[in-house]
Parts: structure tokens; sequence; C-alpha cells
């Protein structure tokens, strides 16, 4: 992750919160390459927490959440090969992962997932890309914390609260074309390298 | 190939399979769609992005005293995940060859009259998930719906009042269209569809047929 370090200092407004995520992917990296014990104790003390935090605000026991947070940590170790950081951030890909427990759990629905798309003839994607995906997500996140109350509130409704589809309302003017931008890239990318 | 679909998922589905709340055949459906349009997947890995900021920022429960203890426990006895790949020879996407054990060869048909066929997918009762067969150059019969119906093109095509659609292309339709699909002369035509009410067929034939349909 040394790259990232030095691509990163060519790159004006670095943000805290960027540097905090990227330093997440490394971790993954670790754990999916060397099965790093120490990298997975750092992501879980961190991580672990909020995905419990996450069930419980979507219904789910104590009990429950805990059990839930720890086979989603579980997953995450078991799926850390998969994990693409020019497509998502650790953060959001936890998320997806914590989402589908959810749904196993609470809703005791099967899942159907779309096929995998994993980085896969190159081996180390460029690290200019990650840390544009780090950056438009943290975008993001200032952007949701920017909101009105009551909007900020219909979406955590909608992502903790397991609404129905027809309650969701999703114009929110949130900056979402250039985080599209950038994952529409890394998938025009992986598919021509994938042919 | 994903440049050619023309007929994309509306926002508000993919907001809701983002967040995790469609029923299970709808989550089928756009499961389905991401693996063969790439436009959607960008828009629905953007809105799971969000899902992602409120993560980080939803607060921290404590985890249990020896809840890492547990989980590298849970970790020895589970396995890596392997990778579910594209591939590119087959008419069903991934998603899809899960829940019928294969690909077409290995759908289970029942004739629904006039040609058509039909296989109901097992998913929970909340919406319900089938793969038609429409015959190349057949009409499937005209009928209205009482909730709201996706259907995608798997394999040929179709055309109704509305446009045609191809490989990958979905259909909304709602509670105000009255459509009656025609398959390309062509090739069969093999859609995967899914409503959250039973379909209405207008003429008495059909309409006798329809308990058989379980749709």
């Amino acid at each position: 992750m040394c790259k990232d370090a030095s691509e990163g200092k060519h790159l004006d407004r670095k943000q805290d919160g960027a540097r905090a995520e990227n330093d997440w992917s490394g971790h993954l990296a670790r754990i999916a390459e060397a099965q790093d014990r120490a990298a997975f104790a750092e992501l879980f003390a961190h991580f672990a927490p909020r995905v419990k935090s996450f069930l419980m605000r979507s219904g789910a026991t104590p009990t429950l959440a805990e059990d839930c947070a720890q086979e989603v940590m579980a997953t995450v170790w078991n799926k850390s090969h998969l994990y693409d950081p020019t497509r998502a951030t650790v953060s959001t890909w936890i998320f997806t992962i914590a989402r589908n427990r959810r749904i196993d759990a609470l809703r005791k629905d099967r899942r159907p997932e779309p096929e995998d798309l994993p980085w896969g003839p190159e081996p180390e994607p460029a690290a200019a890309d990650v840390m544009a995906m780090q950056q438009e997500t943290e975008m993001l996140r200032v952007a949701i914390r920017a909101l009105p109350d009551a909007q900020r509130e219909l979406i955590e409704q909608a992502y903790f609260g397991d609404l129905s589809h027809r309650e969701i309302a999703a114009r929110t003017g949130l900056p979402l074309g250039t985080i599209k931008s950038r994952i529409r890239l890394a998938l025009d990318r992986l598919r021509h390298a994938m042919k | 190939m994903t440049e050619l679909i023309k007929h994309h998922l509306t926002d508000t589905l993919l907001t809701a399979y983002a967040a995790g709340s469609l029923p299970e055949a709808f989550n089928l459906m756009v499961a389905t769609h991401l693996s063969l349009c790439d436009s959607c997947r960008a828009q629905a890995e953007a809105l799971e992005a969000v899902g992602g900021c409120l993560l980080a920022e939803c607060g921290t429960e404590a985890m249990a005293a020896d809840a890492l203890e547990a989980t590298f426990a849970r970790i020895s006895t589970g396995t890596a995940v392997p990778a579910r790949r594209r591939d590119s020879c087959s008419v069903l996407p991934q998603p899809l060859r899960d829940y019928v054990g294969g690909d077409v060869s290995t759908i289970r048909w029942k004739p629904v009259g006039m040609g058509v066929r039909q296989a109901i997918l097992p998913t929970s009762s909340a919406a319900s998930a089938r793969l038609l067969f429409i015959p190349a150059g057949a009409a499937v019969p005209d009928h209205g719906h009482r909730g709201i119906e996706l259907t995608m093109v798997l394999q040929g095509a179709f055309s109704d009042e509305v446009d045609r659609f191809a490989r990958g292309d979905v259909e909304v339709a709602d509670e105000e269209l009255e459509h009656m699909p025609v398959a390309d002369p062509g090739e069969d035509c093999i859609c995967l569809a899914v409503t959250d009410a039973p379909l209405r067929f207008n003429s008495w034939i059909p309409r006798l047929v329809q308990p058989f349909l379980r749709i």
C-alpha cells in the first residue's frame, strides 16, 4: 500500500476520513494475501461494533445482533479476496455483507447475488483509482451529513429500517453521479481485462 | 453487449435493492439484471456507498468480550468463498442458475396454453418469480396487472405496445399497462418475470387457466 501513500501526496485536499478508509483496504489486502490475524483484529475492533449497531437499529435483539456481527466479520475474512477497492470502500463493502446477513436473519429470505466481478487479471488495482474512490465516498459522506434532518432520517430509515420499496423516495440530491461514473469506469476496465 | 441494453431498472428499485428492502423475487430480478448491465450495477454500487457512509456513522454497540476469539473460531470452520464468475456461454446469469440448478436445459417447463410455457421459481411468498418461454412469433395473452410486474428478456426478444425488448432489457409494467407481448419471429423468447400481485388476463380462456399459473 506504500504506492497509495506516494500517489496520495500529489493530491490536494486529501482528507483524514479518506486516509482512514484507505488504511482499511490495506488491512483487507493483508488478510487476503497473508491471512494476517493482527490486521483482522484491528478491522474487527473498528467495524464489528458498527455492524452490531446497524443490526440493532434494524430491529435485531442484542443477542441476534452479536451473533450476526460475528458472522458478518467471519464472512469479511472469507471473502476478502473478492474485495475490489476501486469500486467500493471497505465501509461500503462491509455494509453490503451486513445488509445481506440482515435479510437472511430477520426475514429468512434467500438473497440472490449478482455475478462477482472480482479484480482478476491485474495483480494490483491502480492506486490512483483506489484513492479516487475513497475521496468520492468521503464527499458523499459529507453531503449526507449536510442534509436537512428530515431528509437524512428518511435515508436512514430506508437503509436501517427495512421499509418497503414504495416508501423510499430516491430523490435526495446526493452527489451519486461522480461515484457512479467512477464505478462505471472500473467496471468497463474490468470487463475489458476479462475478455 | 452490456451497452446494448436500452430498458433499465428504476432508481426506486435499485435504491430498495441497495437498502436491502426488496422481496426475494424482486431481489432475484435485480441481481440477474446487474449481472448483465454495468450501467445499473454502477448505480446500485453508488447507492450501496450511501449505506457504507451510514454504517460508518451509525454509532457502535460493544461486542461481547470473547467476540474476536469466537469469530476466529467461525473462520477456522469456514472456507474461502469462491467467486461466482460470469459464464458467457450460458443463457441464464448465475443468480438464476442458482435457482434453476443449471442453465436453460435444466428448466422444468409447464405448458400454460397457446405454446407458452412457464417455470415458477421458489421464492418467499411476498412476490413471485417465474421463467416464461414464448415460442418464436407467438403472443402472450393480452393481460393487465394488479401490482408491479417486471419482465426481463434472457433470450430472443419481444415487442408490445411500449417498445421492443431484447436480452437484458426490463419492462416495468404497472396497473396502467395492458399489453400483449409478441416474441420476435427468429428465436424462441425466454424471460424472467416477477410480480407482487396476480396477473389478470382479459380473454376468458386465459382467465380459466389463471388459477394454474399460480401468479
